[in-house]
């Protein structure tokens, strides 16, 4: 599997490159929105890559509740972070889109206002994952997760009403998509996905040599000579 | 499973005691409700119209400060006696204690709001225009949302760096749609503008949702040390 | 055109969100292999 690390990401580059290339000079210019629209190709790709590494996140934590297993909780650490940092990218390449469209920075509408509170509840667990260094905090943490997936359908369907309720400016996607146009939205949305992968298992390969080395410094400061074969037992975080 | 009810009756007859003989927390938690509203009601001039408007808002983000500064306060005394490792060796079912500690704040947490809203009736001349007696189970159900999620999330931050930060850090991303839907329920019968109905039974849904989830999970949390 | 501003602004946003938090991981990567071989020689 690791030998195939480094081809695999010399792939990813060059579906990003492709995906860029047929985003900016490519797919044709939309009618109604001009160039700006061109944002579309990176930011929904982004949305979906971040929503399937915060699922991953789910599906690790449960996991690692059930079996305490550790590998499951290094994966939940790892889509967690680069969860954050892709739906960072959401919010703020959203309203670049949204201004020069629709005239607005922001609007409460489903889509936005849930990314948001995911993002929010992620940094959160993030925050926790920070602030707590006992040897209890992946249980804490998977608790968390949990109660955040409990909360998104509550959020989803309580700004669905609001929005019923209180009529707001719709940022719509536009129209049907040319074919062209669902052709680079797909490549990128493929190049995205496998760009986010890639980017969750080398932050899933660091969190595991980060326990190695914690390993380490235990076995050493127990008078233990030299590197130990790594174990699954879970320690404290010592040194950061 | 027998011991449930029985410990959360002790439990909570202990808590309420201990708060009683003290009165501290109490006392300082009131004169702090109390100034929460004045300054609301001096930033937030109240004689306009939409007073009316807004005050479900303010109201609420009032209650919610009310309810972290009460909340912190929660777990600071079981540390302090150790009475948390106690608890952790007895056979005494672990979310029997969650609920007793929950029913605790959601009385006292009562008790502020109780005090806190005939301010703002009168700070903000209200009056309801719509069923008036709606208010009731909104405010029960949105204060027990609070509460719920407050005193497990206490507990999940109890071993954490800034113990104090981490509970509104953690307790407000979890409570947007409650807090929506207090919200909209208030304004919606001070303004008499519609029926409050689908957000009451949407605070119902989030109250059944996390005191699930918060029972079943409590112990996972307790025994994870 | 005013929005083309808009869309450089989107594109370099990300890719400077993504480069720095990729430069942060291999800059840990490369500290914590650093420990490893340290703790190794002890």
């Amino acid at each position: 599997m690791k030998r195939a690390f480094p081809i695999l990401w010399v792939v990813t580059v060059l579906l990003l490159a492709y995906g860029l290339y047929q985003a900016l000079v490519v797919a044709p210019t939309e009618a109604t929105m001009g160039p700006v629209q061109r944002i579309f190709y990176y930011h929904v790709p982004c949305a979906w890559t971040a929503f399937c590494l915060f699922f991953t996140n789910l599906f690790a934590s449960v996991v690692y509740l059930i079996w305490k297993n550790n590998k499951a909780d290094s994966l939940a650490v790892a889509s967690a972070e680069v969860g954050v940092m892709f739906c960072t990218i959401v919010l703020i390449t959203g309203p670049i889109w949204a201004r020069p469209v629709w005239g607005i920075w922001w609007t409460w509408d489903v889509r936005l206002t849930t990314t948001l509170v995911l993002w929010l509840i992620y940094v959160s667990y993030l925050m926790l994952r920070r602030f707590s260094d006992t040897a209890q905090t992946p249980v804490l943490a998977a608790v968390l997760a949990v109660f955040g997936a409990l909360d998104v359908p509550l959020v989803y369907f309580s700004i669905w009403f609001f929005r019923t309720q209180h009529p707001q400016p719709v940022m719509g996607k536009g129209g049907s998509l040319a074919p062209a146009m669902l052709h680079a939205f797909l490549i990128n949305l493929l190049a995205f996905s496998v760009f986010g992968a890639m980017i969750c298992w080398s932050r899933f390969r660091l969190e595991t040599l980060k326990r190695e080395v914690e390993q380490a410094h235990a076995m050493e400061s127990l008078g233990g000579p030299g590197v130990p074969e790594t174990t699954s037992l879970p320690l404290s975080r010592s040194a950061r | 499973m027998s011991s449930f009810w029985p410990v959360v009756s002790a439990t909570l007859a202990k808590d309420i005691r201990l708060e009683w003989r003290s009165k501290d927390a109490l006392n300082s938690m009131l004169f702090f409700s109390l100034l929460v509203v004045v300054i609301f009601s001096f930033s937030f001039d109240p004689n306009a119209e939409e007073s009316r408007q807004i005050a479900g808002g303010l109201i609420w983000v009032a209650f919610l400060f009310a309810t972290v500064v009460a909340l912190n306060q929660t777990w600071a005394r079981e540390l302090k006696n150790q009475v948390l490792d106690a608890y952790r060796v007895s056979p005494a079912p672990p979310n029997g204690l969650f609920l007793a500690k929950a029913l605790g704040n959601f009385i006292f947490v009562i008790l502020l709001e109780a005090v806190m809203a005939p301010l703002f009736i009168v700070f903000y001349n209200l009056r309801a225009l719509g069923p008036a007696w709606q208010l009731i189970p909104v405010g029960m159900l949105g204060t027990w949302a609070l509460v719920v999620n407050g005193t497990f999330f206490a507990a999940l931050s109890l071993r954490t760096r800034s113990r104090e930060i981490m509970l509104p850090l953690l307790l407000f991303p979890i409570s947007i749609p409650a807090v929506q839907a207090m919200v909209e329920a208030t304004r919606i019968l001070l303004a008499g503008d519609g029926s409050a109905r689908f957000w009451i039974v949407l605070l119902l849904t989030y109250d059944v949702v996390f005191t699930t989830a918060s029972l079943a999970l409590f112990g996972t949390i307790l025994h994870a040390e | 055109m005013n929005a083309t501003n808009f869309l450089i602004a989107a594109y370099v946003a990300t890719w400077v969100i993504l480069g720095v938090y990729l430069v942060s991981v291999v800059l840990r990567f490369g500290k914590l292999r650093q420990q490893l071989r340290e703790l190794g020689k002890k």
